[in-house]
């Protein structure tokens, strides 16, 4: 369906150019969205694709990239790295240039592997990786690529806040890890065990435990486990389903105990939460809309995203992604991958957060980082609920980009630089 | 009596033929197909026309119904790319192109391993069997990340080999060096595995689907029979694994997976079991529903699951068993008066499968793009999702097709059973010609 | 372990058991039937659990309870009718193919009415909350609901297979279908009941999984998984067989999650130190709660190579 559409395209586009109609050359860029839409985690990618459409539709309205309009395009990748990179393959095949991807850094990193293998292979074919969501540290420290840009945070820069967080909190005492088994879990249940040593070593930790991936639909063992163990504080960094049905089955037994979390703010969580989580819920982000000034870029996006949706827009990476491509085309007029990764590299521009910058040595954004809890919308602080729970995220505190970035072990293999 | 004696053995020349031909297309294919997915998708049918036919080894040849083939191919996989990754971190000499050929040592070496238990009894027993291992395998590889490499599996590079045979830039990176490769190995096998059914195991292991006690009688070990075509199997199985880990580059759990299992399962079947060309077409018709109409539309999968219930109630023997039944009208000159049924089935039955098609895009569009565009296009056409015109045509085209497809269907019948009938009694006349 | 851990995983367990014991049931009385495994019969329990969320948007949870198994028993008695009983004449391969094509089917279809992603299928306000508290943990409704449907069902099924007429001609029709076609009974209607029937026992199973855990679709797969598990190791064709499977994989798999013992730790206590340079290291080191999704399939290799009967069974197939 997609190929016919591009031909009926191109037939469009010659009957214009023939009747000679005085149109400006408009070009499309094509992005393709290669991110679970369906099984456990398609309410997550589906709510993600949409907030790339908008944030599209908004970029054509307001030119952001003169001359250039983008048009996004998905694959369904059911989270595995195989779909992932047959998804890969078929966008190639279509002659889309520029890749995003978030759901899934064992997807982040085969894909990430196989972009820089067709580059290698095919020079003058290259394709770009925009990572906006896939946070283990490898993708930008052993395993980085000058085709790879990643656009959140990296689970490293995420605990060191969070832990700067907890560090303060004295009543801290037994933390329980919980995560998913996989690349990402693994980092984050490493990075928790040494940033709590390094700032609180007096805490101690009760619980280590990894489950599989987007497959358990019953946490009521694990949290019987958590509560067995006294546990006082939960750290994990569980993610769509696997968060929500954690949550869920903490509340159905009564579990008492606070959870810092990389992804409460994400489809299903604030749901499952409810009104029991008020002020025991928190989680580490780029952005609180909750934060920012009233009438703030941030706010209109929302807003026009709940109309037409009826759903939520917290990714806001959506929006620093195709600003940054935007940016990236304007400062080097081209729309060819290797023109604009060199224009990409280094580039500071202006995101919903405040200034960004996409670091040169590894293509890790870095950007401000917040750790809010949940509570109450009361109009001042928390202006915004979350999937009408009347509940919304209240900002506790602001880290500095500086604060939480990381060294970096990326050496990176770059390509000639193109006149 | 002089040394020379006179021996005379007739060429077979339609075999050479059509093995000669066979070969020549493999070749010239990519002269066609320059397309980069044209091309993977051909590779991709390379791969599993192996794993097919190692699979009718089981089913078709010996009556063996697995449902975990796929522990042999994956597993073979995985031991195929942990050599990729060895020949590159320089600690392995040994030629990429002949990697494949460990991915089918050690798929053949858990043949060995878990052939012996399972083969114990054959039929639904030996079918659960294999279903209980294939998941036991795949929960297993979530458990040994060093060796399975957990969610993200395990990568590799096919081009660390080095250039092929020192030729300048044939180092397996492009689309169409993998296409050759699989191609050859491709060809090789099927070669082996025709070979084979000629072979007395080949014989025997049909004897022993057909009447195992009998064979018992004659003194063979059914047992042993099955455990060694398992064994022989399991090696092609493992060898399409390797071919596998090399295209993708990329070996996951999903290697082991039922899924994959079922599909060969799937393919093997609709091509037909009964005849040693059967799944060459069925993998081709799978890999086609699988790999390119899933980037058609989004209900391919039910495509492909109502095509193969269809198989299964009205031809259970599979694609080939309708063409060679097809062929043997045509060879015996009759097929002249089924033209017009034939003609009156296939437009009224494509009307009813374009209207089935458009109600099930429209119902596939509202229901997992809503939000999305108002009009969608199939085949080419604008379709309007949300307009009562739309709706009504498509419904009416569904119902007059089915009257019409109904009509036909009993007169094609008719005209079949008759001359089936026929075909029966010339046969019973001329026994040594049929 | 703390008692708190043990009680609570073994109501977990049990009330999990009893779900697979729902859905194993209705399998059971179609193998005894067919001679053959139904594919589709975890398809038909997520079918179960989609319809009764539709059904219980439409006029409520406690309506959709009832109608939602009888509407896929329904639909299972017109696939009977229509697809099995003309593929039956082909032999038992072409009927197994039959039904797992018809999951596959099934899960399309699923999929085009209702979406890919999970239906916000909620418990209804009867089944929320606690039942009650142990120690500190609390117990919630559902989850006992599930054990009261399981045992009712149960009761219910014993009955009607012993002491209703018709209960005996499917007994009798299980065992020995020609002679009870002679004796003028008409056979062929009872298959299709007992196919109907048992898969109403799998979306009564479904409509109250549904609720309980995630309605999405793949939860066919994953129960088929299980159920599998659960009819082999207890026994084809056995009902007593196939209760005590299903409890007996809904412990193992409960309680294994909740036991972090690993061999490593266990020859641990006793002095033998396993360090990561250790042979086969990666097999010492996995602690019972990493090995738990296995477990219920190395227990059905295991049993269908050291007895292929199942627990109980009569028939091995």
């Amino acid at each position: 369906m997609l190929r016919l559409s591009m031909k009926v395209a191109l037939v469009a586009c010659a009957s214009l150019a023939a009747t000679g109609f005085a149109v400006a050359q408009t070009k499309t860029v094509k992005i393709a969205f290669i991110d679970p839409q369906s099984g456990l985690m398609a309410p997550v990618g589906t709510n993600i694709l949409r907030s790339y459409q908008l944030v599209a539709d908004i970029a054509n309205r307001e030119n952001w990239a003169k001359g250039i309009k983008f048009e996004v395009v998905p694959f369904d990748n059911k989270l595995s790295p195989q779909e992932s990179l047959n998804a890969l393959k078929a966008a190639i095949d279509q002659d889309i240039k520029f890749m995003v991807q978030g759901n899934g850094s064992s997807v982040a990193l085969a894909l990430s592997d196989a972009v820089t293998k067709h580059n290698e292979r095919n020079p003058g074919k290259e394709v770009l990786f925009m990572n906006y969501a896939a946070v283990d540290p490898d993708l930008t420290n052993s395993k980085c690529s000058f085709w790879h840009f990643r656009f959140d945070a990296n689970s490293d820069m995420k605990m060191e806040a969070l832990t700067s967080f907890m560090a303060e909190k004295k009543d801290i005492k037994k933390v329980y890890l919980l995560n998913q088994d996989y690349a990402f879990g693994h980092q984050v249940r490493r990075a928790a065990k040494e940033y709590l040593a390094r700032k609180r070593p007096d805490i101690q930790i009760v619980g280590d435990e990894l489950h599989p991936l987007a497959k358990i639909t019953d946490f009521s063992q694990y949290v019987a486990k958590i509560k067995a163990a006294g546990t006082d504080t939960v750290i994990t960094g569980n993610w769509g389903s696997d968060l929500a049905l954690l949550i869920k089955a903490a509340k159905d037994a009564g579990l008492s105990a606070n959870f810092y979390t990389y992804y409460a703010g994400t489809t299903g969580v604030p749901t499952a939460m409810g009104a029991s989580g008020i002020d025991r819920v928190r989680f580490v982000g780029y952005w609180n809309l909750n934060n920012d000034k009233i009438g703030s870029t941030g706010e209109k996006i929302y807003k026009e995203f709940k109309e037409k949706y009826k759903d939520d827009w917290y990714t806001m990476a959506t929006y620093s992604v195709i600003k940054s491509l935007s940016e990236a085309f304007n400062k080097s007029k081209s729309t060819e991958p290797i023109k604009v990764a060199f224009a990409l590299e280094g580039l500071k521009f202006a995101s919903v957060n405040g200034e960004v910058e996409m670091r040169n040595t590894d293509h890790q954004l870095q950007q401000v980082l917040h750790v809010a809890s949940w509570q109450k919308v009361d109009g001042k602080q928390v202006r915004f609920d979350q999937e009408n729970t009347g509940l919304g995220w209240r900002t506790e505190k602001v880290l500095d980009s500086f604060v939480a970035a990381q060294p970096t072990s990326c050496n990176m293999q770059r390509p000639a630089r193109p006149d | 009596m002089t040394d020379a004696s006179l021996s005379y053995r007739p060429i077979n020349l339609g075999r050479w033929v059509i093995w000669g031909g066979t070969a020549l297309l493999f070749l010239l294919l990519p002269v066609f197909f320059t397309q980069g997915f044209a091309r993977t998708l051909l590779a991709q049918m390379g791969i599993m026309i192996i794993f097919a036919l190692s699979y009718n080894m089981l089913l078709g040849q010996s009556g063996m119904l697995s449902f975990g083939h796929a522990v042999y191919s994956g597993l073979g996989a995985y031991f195929a790319i942990h050599t990729l990754n060895l020949i590159g971190a320089g600690q392995l000499v040994f030629p990429v192109s002949l990697v494949p050929l460990v991915g089918g040592v050690f798929g053949m070496s858990f043949g060995v391993l878990f052939g012996y238990p399972t083969t114990q009894k054959s039929g639904t027993p030996f079918a659960m069997i294999t279903l209980g291992i294939g998941e036991l395998v795949f929960a297993c590889s979530l458990m040994f990340p060093g060796f399975f490499g957990g969610e993200g599996g395990i990568s590799g590079n096919r081009t660390v080999g080095g250039n092929f045979l020192g030729i300048k830039g044939l180092n397996f990176g492009r689309d169409i060096h993998v296409y050759y490769l699989i191609a050859f190995w491709c060809f090789l096998s099927m070669v082996a595995m025709f070979a084979w059914t000629h072979t007395p195991l080949g014989r025997i292991a049909n004897a022993v689907r057909d009447n195992p006690e009998r064979v018992e009688f004659i003194g063979y070990n059914t047992q042993r029979v099955r455990w060694l075509v398992l064994i022989l199997s399991s090696f092609f199985a493992g060898l399409a694994g390797g071919l596998s880990a090399i295209n993708f580059e990329i070996v996951t759990a999903e290697n082991v997976s039922a899924i994959r299992s079922g599909g060969v399962l799937l393919a093997a079947f609709i091509g037909g079991m009964l005849f040693f060309f059967g799944p060459i077409v069925g993998a081709v018709v799978f890999s086609f529903f699988a790999i390119a109409l899933s980037d058609f539309t989004k209900a391919w999968q039910l495509y492909l699951g109502a095509f193969f219930v269809l198989l299964v109630m009205y031809a259970p023997g599979g694609l080939s068993s309708l063409l060679l039944m097809n062929l043997r009208v045509m060879s015996l000159g009759k097929m002249k008066r089924l033209r017009d049924p034939y003609l009156g089935v296939a437009l009224s039955g494509l009307t009813l499968l374009i209207g089935v098609v458009l109600l099930i895009e429209l119902t596939y569009h509202l229901t997992l793009e809503a939000g999305g565009a108002s009009t969608i296009k199939v085949f080419g056409f604008p379709l309007a999702t949300h307009s009562v015109e739309t709706w009504a045509f498509v419904v009416a085209l569904v119902l007059g097709g089915a009257v019409a497809f109904e009509y036909a269907r009993r007169r094609f019948k008719r005209a079949w059973d008759a001359i089936q009938v026929e075909i029966e009694d010339w046969a019973r006349e001329n026994p040594e010609r049929s | 372990m703390t008692p708190e851990l043990a009680l609570i995983s073994a109501l977990n367990g049990i009330s999990y058991g009893l779900l697979l014991f729902m859905l194993a049931s209705g399998l059971t009385l179609i193998f005894s039937m067919m001679g053959v495994l139904n594919f589709a019969h975890a398809s038909f329990y997520m079918l179960g659990a989609y319809l009764g969320y539709q059904i219980s948007k439409w006029v409520g949870f406690w309506p959709a309870l009832v109608l939602a198994p009888i509407a896929t028993g329904l639909f299972g008695a017109v696939v009977e009718r229509f697809g099995l009983r003309r593929v039956h004449k082909w032999g038992h391969v072409p009927e197994l193919l039959f039904t797992f094509g018809l999951s596959f089917i099934i899960v399309e279809l699923v999929q085009v009415i209702w979406g890919r992603p999970p239906v916000p299928n909620e418990l209804p306000p009867g089944l929320q909350g606690s039942l009650f508290t142990i120690y500190t943990t609390t117990f919630p409704i559902s989850r006992g609901f599930i054990m009261l449907v399981a045992v009712l069902m149960m009761a219910a099924l014993w009955l009607v297979l012993t002491r209703t007429r018709i209960g005996l001609v499917i007994q009798a029709a299980l065992t020995h279908p020609e002679q009870v076609e002679a004796l003028g009974h008409n056979v062929r209607r009872v298959f299709m009941l007992v196919f109907g029937g048992g898969s109403a026992l799998a979306g009564l199973a479904g409509v109250i999984g549904g609720v309980v855990f995630v309605t999405e679709p793949s939860m066919a797969a994953v129960a088929g998984a299980i159920i599998f598990v659960v009819i082999v190791v207890g026994g084809m064709g056995s009902l007593a067989g196939a209760f005590i499977a299903s409890l007996l994989i809904g412990i193992i798999q409960t309680f294994g999650l909740a036991l972090d013992y690993s061999i490593q730790s266990i020859v641990g206590n006793v002095g033998i130190h396993v360090t990561p340079d250790t042979f086969g290291y990666a097999v010492w080191k996995l602690t019972i709660a990493q090995v738990a999704p296995v477990l219920p399939f190395l227990l059905l290799v295991l049993i269908l190579i050291v007895r292929p009967r199942g627990l109980m069974g009569t028939r091995e197939g």
